[in-house]
């Protein structure tokens, strides 16, 4: 290992070589202040177009500041990150920033959790000496994010996302100058590009340039009228990572005091979609094993590997992307439509109420479930299974809105019959998850063996393609896992070329799985946050007194009472869907 | 996600496809693709775009975002009679600028625009490496030179048509 020596605020520092300036301050304890700057470590994922000049530091011997992001650390190198010179430069340049963005600090929907307000805060600046033209756009409303370019400063972290981590390619710096803005192609609407609205760019925006289409108003406006029965399902990444909206350490599994807030809103029923993930192990697992026995078999015709189809954002990425291989993810739909299915049917019989007066509302980590609740596939008379679905983050501010203090709530449970889950259920928020919990079932199922260590540990971590070989009794099962739709671009070609040895492969769009999605709190760069997120995942299963899908009394009961058998004729109706070349709409 | 709604002429599109075979279909060379494009068709329409963004692997909003960005591409059909006024330093000090005013008055166009009748287009150019003749207009390929507003009006008439 190579290291270069140098002097930082006359501190002497020792890094390793390769280090930039920014990250060798950083070891010796000094906060360089940075804006279009951002890393997530263990996912892999850095922004540093060196673009926005916030970081610049001024280096002896060199005519010009240096942007500390950009810039290597080298042997004798004496820099210095506060002088005059270098505090006057960094105030003007977010002066010369500030001149072109919108003023509306009091009303804007990130306030209170925007970069640029915290930096212009930081940095000292109480006034825009610069008057100047403004630039402005079109906003943009897709059904699952806003854009409002107005308040774009060019840090361009969602065009990093969207090509270089995602490749979905759906957004790119145009133009050039004082006219450069982050747009898809011909400034087309989000909703005709190859968006899959994963919401990565929402997730790494600084500002409120990039925002969740909130349904908030929508919900509250549902939760007062008395002739609806309002039902809310809550998704399981969402308990890993709410606390944070309330100032708790992340990594604070929320369980009982989400629940208990979702009541004290005033939903009729308080459900969970770990029920649903539950349902979902049944029906992908049944038809996983279905396939695979065919295959065993000898029958050429059976596609594997076999997909999940959870992830609304990976759905829409095969379909925009890979059309030609429709036929390869699992038809079973995502935990949230299960939910929606099973609550507008088995469970509105149950109490007596008319779907049309029965409202169900999901609260999601995620964007591309806004989409996903809106597909005509999950519409029954263009009444929609599922009529909302919102982030942690506008679940937050439904709590704060309503004057609850969330802290202070006990933990409560869940309401039956659909808020009884598994271990099983709860993992789908980490990537890994959902084939670990297809596996504890599918392994049982298959050898009806009781499987004894339901922990498969060689399917979890932060890699972005892992893959693992089950022993099923003899069998080996490989499994595949991808997250990221970089890294499922790879795994997808990999079968196109006839190249792909698995029998399952996991996907899901966003880096970490469901708990890092788009609709969580922001994590601001720090990629601790996702592994806490991922850590209470795992906690919240390994406390779990039944740990297996198909041994959940509620979804055993579901199916003797009302849907007969996994993969049978109500369930397909129900549970399972179709997918479309979405170039052809 | 298409916004074709221009036909291409099939023989110039296979032209193109070719072009972007001959550079391996590389994203490296998606410049050189553009310029390929620009010279079959004379500009860079969106189907034009989405053909390259295809045989070039790269995402669509690229293309445009390269196309955007430098401004020799242009996304406007050139006029059947394109019309360049060298507004390069020899040009200019000799009275380029009022030669750009008279041409524009005259077809009320700005520069980079095409008229409606598809017949005339207006660009500036910087040299053309006749400095000798300054300031020179070029119609189509042809050359004029020592032009003045005055004679702005005859160079028009000769295109009447």
């Amino acid at each position: 290992m190579e290291f270069v020596n140098l002097i930082i605020d006359k501190k002497p520092v020792k890094v390793k070589k390769g280090t930039t300036v920014l990250h060798a301050a950083k070891e010796a304890g000094i906060d360089i202040p940075t804006l279009c700057y951002m890393k997530l470590d263990d996912v892999g994922i850095e922004n540093k177009p060196g673009g926005c000049r916030i970081c610049v530091v001024e280096c002896k011997g060199r005519k010009n500041l240096a942007p500390s992001c950009a810039t290597e650390a080298t042997e004798g190198m004496e820099i210095t990150t506060n002088s005059m010179r270098v505090l006057n430069a960094r105030r003007t340049v977010m002066e010369l920033i500030l001149s072109d963005h919108p003023s509306d600090c009091l009303v804007c929907a990130k306030s209170g959790n925007c970069e640029l307000q915290d930096m212009a805060h930081k940095l000292g600046v109480r006034d825009i000496p610069f008057k100047g033209e403004q630039s402005t756009y079109k906003e943009d409303f897709s059904p699952s994010i806003i854009r409002d370019m107005d308040k774009c400063i060019m840090c361009r972290r969602c065009e990093m996302m969207c090509n270089k981590v995602q490749t979905v390619g759906a957004l790119w710096a145009i133009n050039r100058g004082f006219e450069s803005v982050v747009s898809p192609a011909f400034e087309m609407d989000l909703e005709k590009s190859t968006c899959t609205y994963c919401g990565q760019c929402v997730a790494v925006c600084p500002t409120a340039a990039l925002t969740e289409v909130d349904h908030t108003k929508n919900i509250i406006r549902a939760l007062a009228d008395p002739n609806k029965t309002v039902v809310v399902q809550a998704a399981p990444a969402v308990r890993a990572a709410l606390g944070e909206e309330f100032g708790m350490e992340p990594g604070t599994l929320v369980t009982g005091k989400m629940a208990a807030a979702l009541r004290a809103l005033g939903f009729n029923s308080v459900f969970d979609t770990d029920f649903s993930a539950d349902l979902t192990i049944m029906e992908e697992g049944t038809e996983l094993l279905g396939r695979l026995q065919k295959h065993l078999d000898g029958d050429k015709t059976v596609k594997l590997p076999m997909l999940t189809s959870c992830c609304p954002g990976w759905v829409n990425f095969f379909e925009k992307q890979f059309p030609d291989m429709l036929d390869i993810p699992s038809t079973a739909r995502s935990p949230q439509q299960m939910f929606g299915s099973i609550a507008k049917t088995y469970y509105a019989d149950k109490i007596g109420v008319k779907r049309e007066d029965m409202v169900v509302v999901s609260v999601m980590p995620c964007l591309a479930k806004k989409y996903e609740c809106q597909r005509d596939e999950f519409k029954v008379d263009g009444n929609p299974d599922v009529d909302y679905s919102i982030s942690t983050r506008e679940l937050a501010d439904l709590i704060k809105g309503a004057n609850i203090d969330f802290n202070k709530l006990p933990d409560e449970d869940f309401d039956d019959p659909l808020g009884e889950s598994t271990g099983a259920g709860v993992i789908f928020g980490a990537t890994g998850g959902v084939i670990e919990a297809a596996c504890r079932t599918a392994y049982e199922v298959f050898t009806k063996k009781k499987l004894e260590k339901v922990d498969f540990e060689q399917l979890r971590g932060m890699e972005g393609i892992r893959s693992a070989t089950i022993d099923f009794d003899g069998l080996p099962i490989k499994i595949g896992i991808a997250h990221g739709l970089g890294n499922a671009r790879k795994l997808l070609e990999d079968i196109r070329a006839g190249k792909s040895e698995y029998h399952a492969i996991e996907i899901m769009a966003c880096p970490g799985g469901c708990i890092g999605g788009g609709g969580q709190p922001l994590h601001h760069g720090d990629s601790s946050i996702l592994k806490a997120r991922t850590a209470a995942i795992y906690r919240e299963d390994a406390n779990k007194p039944i740990r297996k899908s198909h041994e959940n009394p509620s979804i055993v009961k579901l199916y003797k009472e009302f849907l007969g058998e996994p993969c049978g004729e109500k369930s397909h109706k129900l549970l399972h869907t179709h997918y479309f070349d979405q170039n052809k709409k | 996600m298409s916004t074709a709604d221009i036909k291409l002429n099939p023989v110039e599109v296979e032209k193109l496809k070719a072009a972007c075979a001959e550079l391996n279909n590389e994203p490296g060379e998606l410049i050189n693709a553009l310029h390929k494009a620009q010279s079959l068709f004379g500009y860079l329409p969106a189907e034009v775009q989405e053909i390259i963004a295809e045989e070039m692997n790269v995402p669509v909003a690229k293309v445009y975002g390269v196309v955007t960005f430098y401004s020799f591409f242009t996304m406007t059909p050139k006029g059947k009679h394109p019309i360049s006024i060298c507004t390069g330093t020899a040009c200019y000090v000799r009275g380029a600028d009022k030669v750009v005013e008279e041409f524009k008055k005259k077809l009320n166009l700005e520069v980079g625009e095409t008229s409606e009748d598809g017949k005339f287009s207006l660009s500036c150019l910087r040299c053309v490496g006749a400095c000798g003749l300054a300031p020179v207009v070029m119609v189509g390929e042809k050359v004029y030179g020592r032009v003045s507003p005055d004679g702005v009006a005859e160079i028009l008439e000769e295109y009447a048509d």
